[in-house]
């Protein structure tokens, strides 16, 4: 058992899980499974993005279902209204989230815990008011329609279902691969740091606002990269985008693959996603699940799947260790232990 | 100026129902620490007990307050024993996610026996008063009085009685309060029954001039979040004094400026006052 699960740890599982990914069109039963996928693939990223602020710099952010609605809405009236095409509207989408998403960090992150998840909260009803009132610019409820799909510079067609799930992989892989390099680095060691103890990593010389504000606006792009891709494949986006409920989600998402850990947001996004598909009468009361299982990993297993599954295989791989073994073994427990409280 | 009157009297009805919700989040905040995103559920829950003791029951409208207000406090003791009480050495980021669990829980399930439609509620409390040409519905009056003695008997409970005082001594300090030998169990559960009870009461006098479906408690939680930001987490004048701030701001500005805008008055106005003064509007004091 042990060692077949510390086969998961290698890179290996990795490329395996990547290969699954690119086969998974060809061993689809049909179209939609590609484009539940490709769905679940979306929220994955944006699920990272909230696992840079929440899962790393521990602030918990409660407006990122807006910004995703921000992405996917500065894509649609770009492209529908304005007459861009799909690649400067999506780099305009980010450019949007970023500068936003700078803005509201320079005034939400002077505020510590509660006050943030609160402030956020109303940043992100404020931002669901103004799309869904401000009907000039957003087409208020109607929504808007005839969303530009992404330009495939006449090699590929993005309307078709299978290439674009490739272009909405090569981005997730991108997510997961930044967000690994981000955990090595010291930007995001600097980001745990704060996590930790906001007054001790301000005692190390840590400059608190620069880096929150950088985890925020790095969470907040990955928001809006998100949602231009959503806009981009459903070619319709209406006022509940900004649902508040999406960040809830996103939440139980993130919570149940692992908070703060690099593989955790797309194994709970995917994971989740596929049960709620395949439970379609769940769809509807998927909450009353959904709910009292937040609670009860929050109790039991705050560290969700891939957290609890790291630290099953440090207690193991502690066990197994020989004793003679124990002194060279304690610099490496000590790496260890960092590793886990980075992951 | 009766216009301007009339939109006195709605401030004033606004404030006492956000303030109201405000007290009960302000007061599980105070002792606990826990910013309970599940308070609005247990507003809404509060609003279709209401219903369903009226309609389906038949009860009279006291009657159905009064057992909305036991349903409640049972609901918010069993979210305190079962789930914050296990939390409460966790980080604090595990508490509101756990809140927020509840509140998706308690909104799913009232969705799957009522369906998500806008209900009416009726109340006995129909008339209209006309006072040399400023009109009152009854309902609205009610409202101001309910608050009214509400608050009241909150203050008198919190600042006469034995029981109250332990509540109040457990929110100056923790360790005080232990050392005393107060039982920290008790005044959680007791205070978590009061703002649920508040709550079922709020969305109970609020029930008739508004709607009750499944989403009804969302904008008043985040006002009433407002509110306690405004007035100082853990307050008690506060909440009130928020509370009133922002149903006036709402009032004034909904009929002066937008109507269609009126809701974001209180984010902006929190959005404002936070940008200027992060520890809120008027420094945490003493209770």
């Amino acid at each position: 058992m042990f060692k077949v699960a510390s086969l998961l740890m290698t890179p290996a599982a990795k490329y395996l899980m990547l290969a699954f990914a690119i086969l998974f069109p060809l061993v689809a039963a049909n179209e939609y499974q590609v484009y539940v996928m490709a769905t679940a693939f979306v929220w994955a990223i944006a699920v990272y993005g909230l696992n840079i602020i929440t899962g790393f710099c521990g602030q918990l952010n409660l407006a990122h279902g807006g910004f995703f609605a921000i992405g996917a809405y500065t894509l649609g009236l770009l492209t529908a209204d304005y007459g861009w095409s799909f690649w400067p509207a999506f780099l305009g989408a980010l450019v949007m989230t970023a500068v936003l998403g700078f803005l509201v960090g320079i005034v939400s992150l002077r505020l510590k815990e509660h006050y943030f998840a609160i402030f956020t909260l109303c940043v992100g009803f404020i931002i669901y008011l103004l799309i869904d009132k401000w009907e000039e610019l957003t087409h208020g409820a109607i929504g808007v329609r005839d969303i530009a799909a992404p330009y495939g510079f006449g090699l590929v067609d993005f309307t078709d279902t299978t290439p674009f799930y490739y272009l909405v992989l090569a981005f997730l892989v991108f997510a997961i691969w930044f967000m690994g390099r981000l955990s090595k680095s010291l930007l995001g060691r600097t980001f745990i740091a704060i996590r930790n103890g906001d007054e001790l990593a301000q005692s190390l010389g840590i400059n608190l606002m620069r880096n929150k504000v950088l985890a925020f606006v790095l969470s907040t792009t990955y928001a809006g990269l998100a949602g231009a891709l959503y806009a981009g494949m459903v070619r319709f986006i209406g006022p509940e985008e900004a649902n508040i409920n999406h960040t809830f989600d996103m939440i139980t998402y993130l919570l149940v693959g692992g908070i703060g850990t690099i593989m955790g947001p797309l194994l709970g996004t995917v994971g989740i996603v596929w049960i709620t598909q395949s439970l379609q009468f769940l769809e509807e009361y998927r909450m009353i699940i959904f709910g009292p299982l937040l609670v009860l990993l929050v109790i039991f297993f705050p560290r969700g799947i891939t957290g609890s599954f790291l630290t099953w295989m440090h207690r193991k791989s502690q066990a197994l260790a020989p004793t003679k073994k124990r002194q060279e073994n304690k610099v490496k427990t000590a790496q260890n232990r960092e590793a886990e409280s980075n992951a | 100026m009766s216009l301007f009157l009339q939109q006195i009297i709605n401030g004033l009805t606004l404030g006492s129902i956000y303030g109201l919700v405000a007290l009960g989040l302000t007061l599980v905040y105070g002792i606990l620490h826990i910013p309970n995103f599940a308070h609005g559920a247990l507003y809404m829950v509060g609003a279709f007990m209401s219903y369903f003791f009226m309609v389906d029951l038949g009860a009279h409208y006291w009657i159905a307050m009064a057992g909305s207000a036991a349903v409640v406090a049972v609901l918010a003791i069993l979210c305190e024993r079962l789930v914050f009480h296990p939390l409460r050495h966790s980080p604090p980021i595990h508490d509101k996610i756990a809140a927020i669990g509840i509140l998706l829980f308690l909104e799913a399930v009232v969705q799957m026996f009522w369906g998500s439609d806008f209900r009416r509620m009726s109340s006995p409390f129909t008339g209209i008063m006309n006072f040399d040409g400023l009109i009152i519905p009854e309902q609205r009056l009610l409202i101001i009085a309910g608050a009214f003695v509400l608050v009241v008997a909150l203050q008198l409970f919190l600042r006469k009685t034995m029981t109250g005082a332990t509540i109040i001594a457990m929110a100056q300090s923790r360790e005080g309060a232990f050392l005393v030998g107060i039982d920290a169990n008790r005044v959680a559960m007791m205070t978590f029954a009061i703002s649920g009870m508040l709550a079922a009461f709020a969305a109970t006098l609020y029930a008739p001039i508004n709607l009750v479906y499944p989403a009804m408690g969302h904008l008043v939680i985040m006002k009433a979040f407002v509110i306690i930001i405004l007035g100082g987490m853990g307050s008690v004048p506060g909440a009130i004094a928020g509370g009133m701030i922002i149903g006036f701001a709402e009032a004034l500005g909904g009929f002066y400026i937008s109507t269609s805008y009126k809701d974001i008055i209180a984010f902006g106005l929190l959005v404002l006052i936070l940008s200027v003064r992060p520890q809120g509007l008027f420094a945490k004091g003493a209770h």
